[in-house]
Parts: structure tokens; sequence; C-alpha cells
């Protein structure tokens, strides 16, 4: 057999050359190098619901048609996000020795989740954004006006990373000048030794402890205060939350950072990509300002921030036509899915004014849909809006650098210069 | 052609006329009533067609089926009351001549 190693690095002249069984479109060099959109390309011609029997992940299908996975997604009676059964990504939750077990209403079921899930969503609903909105904004603002124009600079560590961090301590109402530790627990909580943020899973583990005793001091800090609008606050005070055992309620702090993190950071960054790569497109929106609303939805279909998630059939079912047994493991791939030209119009192209921009599988569907979506639209809206006002380009100078993962589609350095107006 | 008012958070009243055999959403999103999102295009699969089904029309309407995807999803949709429906799930049929919804501020 061959090791994850060499399972990685097999090479082919061309996608079209593989035989179909071999394909593992989890590999994630394929995504590094960003060479995974031939292979789902091919998948939706050939073989829309596709069976890798052999991958370090394990045998798993991978669903790539919008309408499959949409289906799929709305079943949650059959197929399961819950942890034990692996979770909810293509790598098994609870599989790696010494990695510490979170409990995360994302990787559960009916009941609990929907109690988790009700009592910490009213932090990210309309009517609470609308009360952050001026904070966020002025915030954004002042990270825009500390750039320098002119010269190279890394975009996504002087603003994507800046700007979401900022969020989160917004809407966690965090110690200002300790907002760093909410980048390195989100990088934290995702990372394997492989990529470089750990060095093992001890020290993941001994990390994301000390990220939970910090919450622990704050969540004491307002247990008894009434009110508050932080989203501490509002699991502390929670009759749903207030109770929760340890590991669930890191978890469910861990899901809020990295779901508002790793996410919308890579959605800033790609939104800069896209535009470079579509001069067309970046000349339409500065000819119009107003087309902001509809491009931030095409941003967030463009960029897929999250490549796909993952269920377990709890019965045998049928896809596509295909035979699914209970048990099996089925990736939705989102980032396939929202490439599907049968469903979405030129879907191959970035189109800051489409007719119909919200129809997109980014956020999923289904009871697990993004809790978080508003207020992801909402950051990037301003961020553009508060973009345009300063900078007539936000030029890419050179090639971006993506991160080694399957699940998280993120760039790790876009080096750009900025032209005022 | 079936009669539909649609209530605005600010009060705002706008009737329109739609199919038989639509939906309550496509009633307003083919009308270009703001207030309805429909991100999912109207397969009962997100909650961005909330609606309060006016009082008066209740009966005539019902609540979504318990137990059903609709009120898996409502659940999680802002300010939602003993009325809420997701309007792609409220057909248009004679019987709803006439229907009046509120919208909410917001979809979430």
């Amino acid at each position: 057999m061959a090791t994850a190693a060499n399972e990685d690095r097999v090479h082919y002249d061309s996608v079209e050359s593989i035989p179909l069984e071999a394909i593992n479109v989890a590999n994630p060099y394929l995504f590094q190098n960003d060479t995974v959109g031939e292979y789902f390309t091919r998948l939706r011609r050939e073989d829309p619901v596709h069976y890798c029997a052999a991958s370090r992940f394990g045998p798993y299908w991978s669903v790539t048609k919008f309408n499959d996975i949409m289906a799929v997604d709305t079943n949650h009676k059959v197929f399961s996000s819950e942890a034990k059964l692996g979770g909810i990504s293509v790598q098994d939750m609870h599989s790696v020795e010494g990695a510490l077990e979170l409990e995360m209403f994302i990787a559960m079921d009916q009941p609990k989740h929907d109690q988790q899930r009700k009592a910490v969503s009213p932090v990210v609903a309309p009517s609470n954004l609308l009360l952050l909105e001026p904070i966020i904004r002025e915030r954004a603002g002042a990270i825009l006006d500390s750039l320098p124009v002119g010269e190279e600079i890394d975009w996504v560590k002087l603003v994507s990373v800046e700007l979401t961090t900022m969020t989160l301590a917004t809407i966690f109402d965090f110690p200002w000048d300790e907002r760093a530790k909410l980048t390195r627990w989100s990088d934290v909580t995702t990372a394997s030794p492989e990529t470089g943020i750990v060095e093992s899973f001890e020290q993941r583990r001994e990390e994301l402890i000390q990220c939970a005793m910090y919450f622990k001091g704050l969540w004491e800090e307002r247990i008894d205060k009434p009110g508050g609008n932080d989203l501490i606050s509002m699991m502390a005070h929670s009759p749903a939350t207030r109770d929760m055992p340890f590991l669930e309620f890191l978890g469910n702090l861990l899901l809020l950072i990295v779901g508002g993190n790793d996410t919308t950071r890579n959605s800033i960054s790609g939104g800069v990509l896209a535009l470079n790569q579509n001069p067309g497109e970046y000349q339409k929106l500065r000819d119009n300002p107003a087309l902001v609303s509809s491009m931030i939805p095409e941003i967030i279909r463009w960029q897929t921030p999250l490549t796909h998630m993952r269920r377990t059939a709890l019965e045998d079912a049928e896809i596509g036509g295909k035979q699914i047994r209970k048990g099996d493991k089925v990736v939705m791939w989102y980032l396939s899915g929202n490439r599907d030209e049968t469903v979405i119009d030129r879907a191959d192209q970035f189109i800051i004014d489409r007719e119909n921009p919200r129809h997109h599988l980014s956020f999923g569907f289904g009871i697990h849909r993004c809790m978080g979506n508003r207020l992801a639209e909402l950051q990037l809206r301003i961020i553009w809006e508060e973009i345009l006002k300063r900078f007539r380009f936000v030029e890419v100078v050179g090639e971006p650098e993506r991160l080694l993962s399957n699940l998280v589609r993120g760039i790790t350095r876009l080096p750009v210069k900025l032209h005022a107006h | 052609m079936i009669n539909v008012t649609f209530v605005s958070a600010d009060g705002t009243r706008r009737s329109v006329e739609i199919d038989e055999g639509l939906s309550a959403r496509e009633a307003a999103l083919f009308n270009s009533v703001p207030g309805i999102d429909g991100d999912c295009g109207g397969v009962c699969a997100c909650a961005t067609c909330h609606v309060h089904v006016d009082q008066a029309w209740m009966d005539r309407v019902g609540p979504p089926e318990e137990g059903g995807m609709e009120s898996d999803l409502i659940q999680f949709a802002e300010g939602t009351t003993e009325t809420s429906r997701l309007a792609c799930q409220i057909p248009m049929v004679p019987e709803l001549d006439g229907l009046v919804l509120h919208l909410p501020e917001l979809q979430h």
C-alpha cells in the first residue's frame, strides 16, 4: 500500500489520463496547487457521485453536482453530522491519537444540535448585527488607513487576518490588546502537524486548553452581569448553554472562532485576487460601487472558503443513481457544486452583477447552514465599501500562496500594492 | 391569478398578483417585493423567506408540519412567532386569494 506521502504525490500527465477509480479529490496537495478544479470538472461530467475506495482518509463518496449536494445537505435524518461517526470533514474527527476531542453543534444531530444552535444564533442574527455595524466599520477604516500606499505588502497578513480578527474580537467583546490570540487559536483548531502551524497534536491540545482557560475567565467575569450582546455573555446566560460540559463549551467557542475567522479571511483575500484576474469586473465595480451588494455573494461563491462538508449515512440511500450503504462516508464538495454549469449560468466565470448571486452552496443548506452568513456578508460589504473609498486599485503584484488543506480553501500570502485615488 | 398583500416591517403594504400553483415566495420575488431573499431557490432548504401569516389567514394557511423540514429550519430564523412560515411552502391556491403576509425586518 502506498504511504500517505506517496499517495498524495503520484503524478499523471493530465487529469484526463487518470483512471476514474484512482481519482482522490481529497488529496490536500490538489488544493495547495489549485488544480482540484480540473478533477471536479471531470467528475461532474463522467461520474458525479464518485467512489474513492482507498485514501488516507479511508473510502469515501464524492458528491460533486449542485442538486445532489442539496439533496444530501437537506436530508439530515439520513446523513448524519455526528462527531462519533466521524463528523463533518473527510478527515474523521476523533481519529487521531492525542488530539483533543472537541464537541461542537456543527458535528451533532438533532435534537442536541437544535438546542445549542438556537442558543448562540441570536448573536449573529441581523438585528444584533445592526448594533455591531458601526463598530466594525470604524475599526475596518482604521486598519485600512494604517496601510502604506505604493509599497508591496502582504494583503493576507495586514488586511484579511486583521479585519476578521477585529470582527471576532468585537462579537466576543474580547480584550482588544490580546486579540491576536483569537487568530492563533483559530489556526491551531484546524491544524495538523503537517501544516507547520503546530509541531504535534500534543502541542495543539496544550494550546487549546490554554484557550479554554482564557475563555473560562471571561465567562466567569460575565456570568453574573446581566445583558451583554456579546457571544460569551449570551452563552453564559442562556439556559441551553450555561451548564455545558467543558469540552462542549470549548468546542462551540472554537467553532464560532473558526467559523468566523478562516472563512471570511479567505473571502477577503479571494475577492482581491478574483478582481485582479478579471479586470473588466474590477472596472465595473469602480464605475458602479453599488455593485458591492451583488459582488459579495459572488465572491463567497467564487472562493468557497470551505471546500466541503462530510456526512455519514445512517441507512442505505441513493444519491444520483448510486447506492450508498449505511455507514458510508459522503463528502459534499461545495467547491464543485459552485461550478456546476447545469445550475449556475457561466459557473466558471467571476461575474459581479449576476442576476441570482445568492444561489450558491458556500453556506451549505438545511439545518446546518452557516449560522454566521449574515455576519460574513456584512463584514465583506463594509470592507469593500471602505476599500473603494480609499483606493483606486488594490493590485496583486506576485503569486498567491495557498494553504495545504482539503477543507479550508485558504490563501496564505497575497502580495499587493495599493494605489490611492 | 391569486392576490397577495405583503406588509413590510415599516408598515408599507404591497399587493401583487401571482399565478396559481406558484408559491408566496415567488409572489414576492417575481414582483420585486423587498424583504424576502429566498437563497435556496424555493426548495425549503434555508429560512430566508420567513414571513408571519396574518392572524385572519392563519386558519386557512395552517402551521408548518410538525417534525418536517420547514419546522426544522424555521426554528433558527430570527423573531419567529406562532404564525411564522416559510413563504416557499405556502402554495398559491384559490382559497388563499387575498392572503396577507407580514415581512420581518431582515432575513437571517
